[in-house]
């Protein structure tokens, strides 16, 4: 028996629904005025250099060399977040186990983090100096480092699955949790095979979410820029790179404009082909009280599949955070303390002084605000837009298809491009002083709306009509039915996706740099800073910053999970 | 339940209207006259000086800070025909031909630029002003050659010496600033003709390329934090005494000196300009007078960790004693760079990472 083949429920089509009109003016107004215009006005740029100058570059070596990379290495790298991801979905919606919640706040820490720090944290523990490869030296006696990590396609591999993971925990996970879990338990009952039952009513019903998944990892992929730059090294390069090279170490615009067409059309492509794929309606699902699928590991298979996946997550994810929180607190340098290990918080001291009296100086709590105040107003931009664009996908027709795939090309936009967008449009004496604080959460914001869109969709999808019907039957009035059956039903995907727009706004950085005002910088900027100057008391103070932007975040996802929490008990 | 849906709402509500306010509101009345500085990432400047200077001349200073030289330039020349700013300070002799094609800067000779050496005053109609210089040099971990008892390299021909082989770990030219001067600093040496069979022979001699200065000096260089695998790194003629200012202990004495042989290091100088279409030319003049002076002078070392271009300005202790300054770096004219920067940086890349 194949679920998606079943007739669908039928929902009532209201005829001519000027409501997904109104729903869509928003979304629409945001995205020409924040995307188009500002894009558009780089490409026009672009267009006419190239006209007055012309276009002069070898095509294979420029255009066709990086963008065959990128493509095979987004593949190999989506293949390899799903193979990790999956399983760990899977641990965290049908299992309990002891540090649940904990695990599932480390796991989403990876996202958040600039690469630089991920870089050298990664070398700490893989580089050919790092703590991994000294262990193996000192245990078989060897002269050189056994693993050479860095520099490699592995590297990128690497890096890419530990950033995305968590994309495929959460959207999937959340689909997960949210399937009736008596469906799996009625095919083992009639005979199905574990695998059986995986194969023809698990996978089916939740294939959306999977695709979903796959499309934002894969697009996060495609566009990556720092772990090639900076783990992969100087002999790969993907069209994000090449960007990047050619905008603002070449100035050569026309040919950076090329490649961001080049990226933006492969964005389009990848998203017409999901809409394709994902042309079947969602079958609604009746809603489950939260925890209701899921238990403690039993049997040994339960239990090895459990244990495993725990310490394989441990391994990948948590290993290079705690890693780097470790580093912030020893001694970098030699000097008095060389050769001990002790423990300091030197690094975390400094943060707090300025003994340069320089006119830049910010103290740590004030860019700690900042992010926050920019995180926030990520978190509200994409909560109210995306419910507006979630409500008005539920119609399916060529418009909101086309929509659907406009709403992602932000992501495989480059954030240079994005970013001198912004300042050839927006930075202009009519329109007042230069740099406007507000024009760093709006960018944020356009990264972070296919991930609160794509959350917030499949719920929506799968919310029965008849719930509505029958509250509305009842006499309930509209805002009240929304109120009290949609948001109860949404609230684990309302989550996800405010854990997303916080993440992916206080870890952002390509796009900051350019917009931020430097009396205004973020936690990343600060972090960034304190790289670009030799000397182990910055070394260590972009270490702390970046462990207390880690602790941040933390903080943040597990006050989003709290409330969360109490919401659904009282459901 | 709904009144807690309602109260998350209502916290979202308030914290957006709260960072709306945030944004500084700038009163009508008596506000002194703003003068906006549009510069690169690593400016920085003394909090008093800058305060002195505002309130000698009734100025606002406002800084206005877009990523590396490349970006700032761009930034510049994109908005051209509104310019975001009065004055621009942070383009290179690297960077200097493609901003005066540009024609975004006004012309204007400070009173303070005769003190200055002709050998930084790279433009016959001071369309901009040399504020500061730095030499992009090769550090070394001075404990790894004494250890080893290893003469340290005296030209950039002894670099393909066997006993150097796998040493050094240099930056990409294409996504890295010193990457690029180092490169340029072959170019000087060897010509355009010759430069690549000097990399043809430093790959064979297993020269390790990053992409940028963070990974060079943090990850692969012996000398620093990171304990990496090479003894000698692509930075600046500042790092060694920049390692004894920032060390989070006392040092006795800098890790790291720089390698000053003959074009070994790469000369980049910095400049600043009144940018064409500035309502406030008065006060962009005055600040750039204000650059030269003295005061400001003496505090770029230690703020920016370059070097004076004003002779009368004294160099901090660490600075004199850590710092080596090349008797001859390497040179190349601007116009040159900016017409053959693509084509040597792509020759590179199909000779050093092919």
């Amino acid at each position: 028996m194949n679920l998606t083949q079943r007739p669908d429920i039928v929902r009532p089509t209201r005829k001519g629904m000027p409501a997904t009109i109104w729903l869509w003016a928003a979304p629409i107004l945001f995205l020409a005025a924040f995307y188009m215009l500002p894009v558009a006005s780089i490409f026009g740029l672009a267009g006419r250099t190239a006209l007055n100058e012309g276009l002069t570059f070898n095509i294979w070596l420029k255009v066709l060399r990086p963008l065959g990379f990128t493509v095979w290495q987004a593949s190999l790298s989506t293949v390899l977040t799903l193979v990790i991801g999956l399983p760990a979905a899977y641990l965290f919606a049908r299992f309990e186990f002891k540090g649940k919640a904990f695990l599932r706040v480390l796991s989403t820490l990876p996202f958040i983090l600039p690469t630089v720090v991920v870089a050298a944290s990664f070398n700490a523990l893989l580089g050919p100096n790092g703590w991994i490869n000294q262990w193996l030296m000192s245990i078989f006696q060897l002269e050189s480092a056994p693993l050479l990590f860095v520099n490699s396609l592995w590297a990128i591999l690497i890096a890419h699955v530990f950033y995305n993971t968590s994309v495929v925990i959460r959207v999937v996970g959340s689909a997960w949790e949210q399937m009736d879990a008596r469906l799996e338990q009625a095919a083992r009952v009639m005979g199905a095979s574990p695998i059986k039952a995986l194969r023809e009513v698990t996978l089916p019903l939740l294939r959306p979410a999977i695709v979903s998944a796959a499309l934002l990892v894969f697009i996060f992929d495609f566009t990556s820029f720092g772990v090639i730059l900076l783990l992969g090294g100087p002999r790969f390069s993907t069209l994000e790179v090449e960007i990047y090279i050619q905008t603002l170490q070449m100035l050569n615009l026309p040919l950076a404009g090329l490649l961001s067409l080049i990226q933006l059309v492969c964005t389009l492509l990848l998203t017409i082909l999901y809409a394709r794929i994902n042309q079947q309606k969602a079958i609604p699902m009746p809603p489950r009280v939260r925890g209701e699928g899921k238990r403690k590991a039993k049997g040994w298979q339960e239990k090895a599949f459990v244990g495993i996946s725990i310490v394989v997550l441990v391994i990948l994810l948590v290993a290079p955070l705690a890693a780097l929180g470790l580093r912030s607190i020893m001694w970098l340098d030699g000097g008095q303390n060389a050769g001990s290990q002790d423990f300091t918080l030197t690094y975390y001291r400094a943060l707090f002084e300025n003994p340069r009296q320089s006119i830049f100086f910010v103290p740590p709590i004030e860019a700690i605000r900042n992010s926050m105040i920019y995180a926030a107003s990520t978190v509200g931009i994409t909560l109210a837009l995306g419910f507006l664009i979630a409500y008005a996908l539920r119609e399916r027709n060529p418009a909101n298809r086309l929509m659907d795939g406009l709403l992602m090309l932000p992501m495989g936009t480059s954030a240079v491009t994005l970013g001198l967008g912004f300042i050839l449009v927006f930075h202009n004496p009519y329109l007042g002083r230069t740099n406007f604080p507000w024009m760093v959460p709006v960018a944020h914001s356009l990264v972070a709306l296919p991930f609160m869109v794509r959350t917030l969709q499949p719920a929506i999808a799968s919310i029965p009509e008849s719930y509505r019907q029958a509250a509305a039957v009842m006499g309930a009035s509209p805002l009240r039915v929304w109120l009290e059956v949609d948001l109860p039903i949404l609230s684990r995907a309302v989550v996800v996706g405010c854990v997303f727009a916080f993440t992916i706004s206080l870890g952002e950085f390509g796009a900051t740099t350019f917009l931020s005002r430097p009396e205004y910088p973020t936690m990343p900027v600060a972090i960034f800073a304190f790289l670009s100057r030799p000397g182990a008391t910055n070394y260590g103070q972009a270490l702390a910053m970046a462990t207390i932007l880690m602790a941040v975040c933390a903080i943040g996802i597990w006050i989003v999970e709290r409330l969360q929490i109490s919401e659904t008990r009282s459901f | 339940m709904v009144n807690k849906v309602m109260w998350i709402i209502f916290v979202g509500v308030l914290v957006l209207g709260l960072s709306a306010c945030a944004a500084p509101q700038p009163s009508e009345a008596d506000v002194p006259q703003e003068l906006t500085v549009m510069t690169h990432d690593s400016f920085s400047a003394s909090e008093g000086l800058i305060a002195q200077f505002e309130q000698e001349n009734n100025l606002k200073v406002v800084f206005l800070k877009s990523g590396d030289t490349g970006s700032v330039l761009n930034r510049a020349i994109l908005s051209k025909n509104a310019p975001l700013a009065d004055v621009l300070y942070g383009v290179d002799n690297t960077f200097l031909t493609r901003a005066l094609d540009a024609d975004i800067f006004e012309s204007y000779t400070s009173p303070a630029l005769e003190q200055v050496a002709d050998e930084y005053q790279l433009d016959d109609q001071n369309r901009v002003t040399p504020v500061d210089y730095g030499d992009v040099c090769i550090n070394y971990d001075k404990a790894y050659f004494a250890e080893k008892e290893l003469a340290v390299p005296q030209s950039l021909d002894d670099l393909l010496k066997p006993e150097y082989k796998g040493l050094l770990v240099i930056e990409n030219p294409a996504t890295s600033s010193p990457g690029l001067a180092f490169m340029l600093a072959t170019v000087a040496e060897y010509g355009a003709d010759g430069y690549l069979d000097f990399w043809k022979a430093l790959r064979e001699n297993e020269v390790a390329v990053v992409n940028n200065w963070d990974t060079a000096y943090y990850t692969n260089f012996s000398a620093s934090t990171g304990k990496g695998q090479q003894p000698m790194v692509v930075s600046y003629g500042s790092s060694p005494p920049v390692e004894v200012v920032y060390a989070s202990q006392p040092l006795d004495d800098a890790p790291t000196a720089s390698l000053v042989g003959k074009n070994m290091c790469f000369r980049q100088i910095e400049f600043v300009g009144i940018l064409k279409g500035s309502k406030n030319i008065n006060a962009a003049q005055k600040f750039i007078d204000f650059m030269l002076s003295k005061p400001f002078q003496e505090d770029l070392p230690l703020q920016m960790f370059v070097f004076p271009v004003n002779p009368e300005a004294q160099l901090p202790e660490v600075f004199v004693k850590y710092a080596q300054i090349p008797a001859s770096p390497a040179r190349l004219d601007s116009q040159m760079i900016s017409e053959n920067r693509e084509i040597w940086i792509d020759a590179w890349t199909e000779v050093v990472l092919k």
